[in-house]
């Protein structure tokens, strides 16, 4: 039987790609604990799979140049090739090369084959490069390359083969082995016995042999590895050249160090420039990724899967029960059939709350790359960063995801950027060289919140001041809170940054972001203290799609009101009402007075003093500020379905959506600060109590 | 359920040149609007209005799971209004916009009827014209003796208030 594999191949770039970005995280991981073996092997595996599913389906370029990567992969990870930060960098970019042909091939567009051939040439030399010379001097041994000269190689090959117990009934059998490489050369062989059990414990399918071989050729050590290729992770296996030092070598031999000894510092730089150069390739290719994103899959936890097929088996049954019900139905059931609708608007429910479930992802899908952000920009910076990201587990809808990614990317570049400080001056500030950011996400109410913090130099406040003022954003003699002047940055143009450099500056930045996180229906704040740090902290829905709502009557009309907003409803008492001439309205709250608003004023709605009673006060809470809305009635909370008036109208401010009730009719989601800055302008004024000085960050 | 109908018209007994136009009443006058762009005639249903919109914007309504905005067609040309009564019908019809396209609602007397008109039988409208802007006009036509105003819904539904960028 045919098995057509090019329907696999979507899911070998989905897994490769996902192999890539494992590699990538561990490869950094591996930059600052170079003796991690676990970590190399883990880079190793990854490539070998992309490897092996690269040869299955015909991908010949990836296949070669994955196999130069795992040679290399391999020597590190038995120990004979040092982990040196070049030759990280430039497994690095490979990864990048790879991710990069992969996304070629998926949309059969054409590869970058001049950059292809740079690296597989470096990466060539660099594994052909004696690996036993690195490893006392983590010197790159790239100029030794072309010295590859007959005299360059060594005379034979020492190689100790210890195959694993099982190694025989995978069906590969030493003698062959053996033979071929008799082939090669003159070939000594040493058994050791020494894992040999008795008789009576010798299980005859299990290899305990061992081989110590010493092979003399002029081969090449990847010669020889091909011979063992097919039992590479089934065995244990170490090659030592043979210097077999003639009279005339020795003089090539000890002369090399000293020419090679001199170049590691330029080459060093070299590969570190070679690394930050390409970040805006690096870019485009992850932005080409993610647009790729949207029209591919989602991988989706197994017991997500199964709490949905529990639902839908418990749906079925309630829908037989009501289908048994329905024939001869009698008075007397009315009972069951109650619990049965009951039932149902459970199931439904559940249903709904398990489908939402599954297009959510954990935060670790868009802090993943930060890791190598961090790492590319500190270089390219001349910085010094640790990046700690905590919470990355919890949920977040993926459209959302997708959306908060490039705001998240601005802030973390403009935290290196602007906020961490360059060593020296960190070490004179009496902070430790390297600079903390920390991303970090929870859960709060219905809400995610993302934090990113630093712990640089904090903003700066009279610069900001300084420069609204120039700007013509603020006047020369408006008095500001700290907090309100941290809040000018996200202004349009603004940007305080004194060179503009590639990275930030150019003021368009700021004013996106929060643009972009107002778009979700989020918010973001900042907090700042001068020389400790800032934070920003970003505040989302968990779903665009579904919200938590209080429906609410006002006149005729219904609306909703975010449940996630509701401070408190209360009856009003008179007595407590005051009004201020020409102002808005307020409302005693126990010590406070909140301003309180009726949405038929704020909405210019005609009033129906038939059906307004105000009798009842929902206070709500947003930006900080606390206000009343005047309501006749509470009707109920529910989960809402929301539903966007922009496809068909306009932005209506004081309204974040629509939804349709269980009647059909349209029923408005109010928009809390929306709701307040309508208010503002309503009156001109809404008593905006002082926000509380940011908090101190622990140095 | 309300009166939804779906046109169906049969487009083949259609002139090569010439395109259907659907036709409703509103004040005495007749207008017409490109038959395509009409996606149903629905019976007057309560709405529910929206927050500091103009006037002539009665609210939205709900169609099967999509929030459309109703347009008193009256309000907005600035005739006398007059009491929804049982002709009243919101025709619904896709604008298309520089950014994509929306879906809107028009209130009108009563529909009409179904025309041929080709581009050649069109008059381009006169300076003045009264109550209704020219901009919105693409044309006049004549059928059976009577003047048909054909309406530009692209312009008048996205002009003013109702444009997307305001």
């Amino acid at each position: 039987m045919a098995i057509d594999i090019t329907q696999f191949r979507q899911v070998f770039f989905e897994e490769s790609l996902e192999g890539l970005d494992t590699m990538e995280s561990s490869l950094l991981h591996l930059d600052e604990d170079a003796s991690d073996s676990e970590v190399i092997n883990t880079i190793f595996r990854a490539a070998h799979s992309i490897k092996g599913g690269s040869a299955t389906f015909g991908f010949q370029e990836l296949t070669s140049f994955t196999h130069v990567m795992e040679n290399l992969l391999d020597e590190m990870r038995a120990g004979r090739r040092q982990v040196t930060p070049p030759a990280v960098a430039l497994l690095l970019q490979a990864v990048d090369c790879l991710r990069g042909m992969m996304l070629a091939l998926q949309d059969n567009s054409a590869v970058d084959q001049p950059r292809v051939d740079d690296l597989y040439a470096q990466l060539e030399a660099l594994w052909h490069a004696a690996p036993d010379e690195s490893a006392p001097a983590p010197a790159p041994t790239v100029p030794e390359a072309p010295e590859a000269s007959p005299q360059g190689h060594p005379r034979g090959w020492h190689i100790t083969f210890q195959p694993h117990l099982a190694m025989l009934r995978s069906g590969n059998d030493p003698v062959r082995m053996f033979r071929e490489l008799t082939d090669m050369g003159t070939l000594t062989t040493r058994v050791d016995m020494r894992q040999l059990p008795p008789l009576t414990e010798l299980d005859p399918e299990n290899c305990y042999l061992a081989w110590e071989l010493t092979l003399e050729s002029v081969v090449d050590e990847r010669q020889v590895r091909d011979v063992f290729a097919w039992v590479e992770d089934e065995c244990g296996l170490t090659l030592t050249p043979l210097h077999a030092a003639p009279v005339p070598d020795t003089v090539p031999v000890t002369a090399t160090p000293t020419p090679a000894a001199t170049p590691p510092a330029p080459t060093a730089q070299a590969e570190a420039a070679q690394a930050a150069a390409p970040e805006r390739r690096v870019n485009g290719e992850r932005r080409q990724q993610a647009a790729g994103a949207d029209t591919s899959s989602i991988r989706v936890s197994i017991d997500k899967i199964d709490a949905l097929i529990n639902t839908v088996g418990e749906l079925v049954i309630t829908q037989a029960m009501l289908g048994q019900l329905r024939d001869g139905f009698d008075v007397r059931d009315l009972d069951k059939l109650r619990d049965g609708l009951d039932q149902l608007e459970r199931n439904t429910r559940e249903l709904q709350e398990s489908v939402m479930r599954i297009r959510m992802l954990p935060m670790s899908f868009a802090f993943n790359r930060f890791p190598r952000l961090v790492h590319d920009l500190s270089q390219q910076l001349g910085k010094k960063a640790q990046l700690t990201i905590s919470g990355e587990q919890t949920e977040l809808d993926k459209t959302v995801m997708e959306k908060i990614g490039d705001p998240l990317v601005h802030l973390v570049r403009n935290a290196l950027d602007h906020g961490i400080e360059p060593p020296a001056v960190r070490l004179a500030a009496n902070k430790p060289e390297a600079g903390q950011i920390h991303l970090h996400a929870y859960h709060q109410g219905g809400a995610i919140v993302i934090e990113v913090s630093e712990d640089g130099a904090g903003l700066h406040t009279a610069k900001i001041r300084q420069k609204g003022i120039e700007r013509g954003l603020i006047s020369a003699d408006a008095e500001l809170t700290e907090s309100e002047i941290h809040d000018l940055i996200f202004q349009a143009g603004f940007s305080t940054a004194d060179v503009i450099s590639e990275i930030s500056g150019r003021g368009v930045g700021m004013d996106v972001v929060r643009r972009n996180i107002k778009d979700l229906g989020g918010t973001i704040e900042v907090t700042s203290s001068q020389g400790h740090g800032t934070t920003f902290t970003i505040r989302l829905p968990l779903t665009l799609a579904i919200l938590e709502g209080q429906l609410v009557r006002v006149g005729q009309d219904t609306y909703i009101v975010p449940l996630v907003s509701i401070s408190e409803s209360l009856q009003i008492d008179p007595p407590a009402m005051h009004v201020v001439a020409g102002q808005t309205p307020l409302y005693k709250l126990r010590e406070d007075y909140i301003p309180i608003v009726r949405l038929c004023d704020l909405f210019h709605l005609p009033h129906d003093a038939a059906t307004s009673v105000d009798s009842l006060l929902v206070v709500v809470e947003g930006d900080g500020h606390k206000l009343g809305v005047v309501v006749d009635e509470l009707l109920g909370q529910q989960q809402v379905v929301i539903k966007s008036l922009e496809t068909n109208f306009k932005r209506i401010e004081g309204v974040s959506g629509a939804t349709i009730l269980g009647d059909g009719t349209v029923a408005l989601i109010l928009d809390i600060s929306g709701l307040m800055h309508l208010a503002q302008q309503h009156t001109g004024l809404v008593r905006r109590p002082r926000r509380l000085a940011p908090v101190q960050q622990a140095a | 359920m309300d009166t939804t109908q779906t046109l169906d018209v049969d487009a083949t007994s259609v002139a090569s040149d010439a395109k259907q136009y659907l036709t409703f009443l509103l004040d005495e006058a007749e207008y017409g609007v490109d038959i395509l762009r009409v996606q149903e005639i629905k019976g007057w249903d309560t709405v529910t209005p929206l927050p500091n919109a103009p006037e002539y914007v009665r609210g939205v309504m709900n169609l099967r799971g999509t929030i459309v905005p109703i347009i008193d067609l009256r309000q907005r040309f600035a005739l006398e209004g007059v009491a929804y009564g049982a002709t009243t019908v919101v025709v619904v019809l896709k604008t298309v916009h520089e950014q994509g396209s929306r879906v809107m609602g028009i209130i009108v007397d009563a529909v009409s009827d179904v025309h041929n008109i080709t581009d050649a039988e069109m008059r381009s409208p006169p300076e003045c014209s009264g109550a209704v802007s020219t901009e919105f006009v693409k044309g006049l036509a004549t059928v059976s003796d009577k003047m048909i105003i054909v309406v530009d819904i692209d312009r008048l539904l996205n002009a003013g208030e109702l444009a997307v960028t305001a």
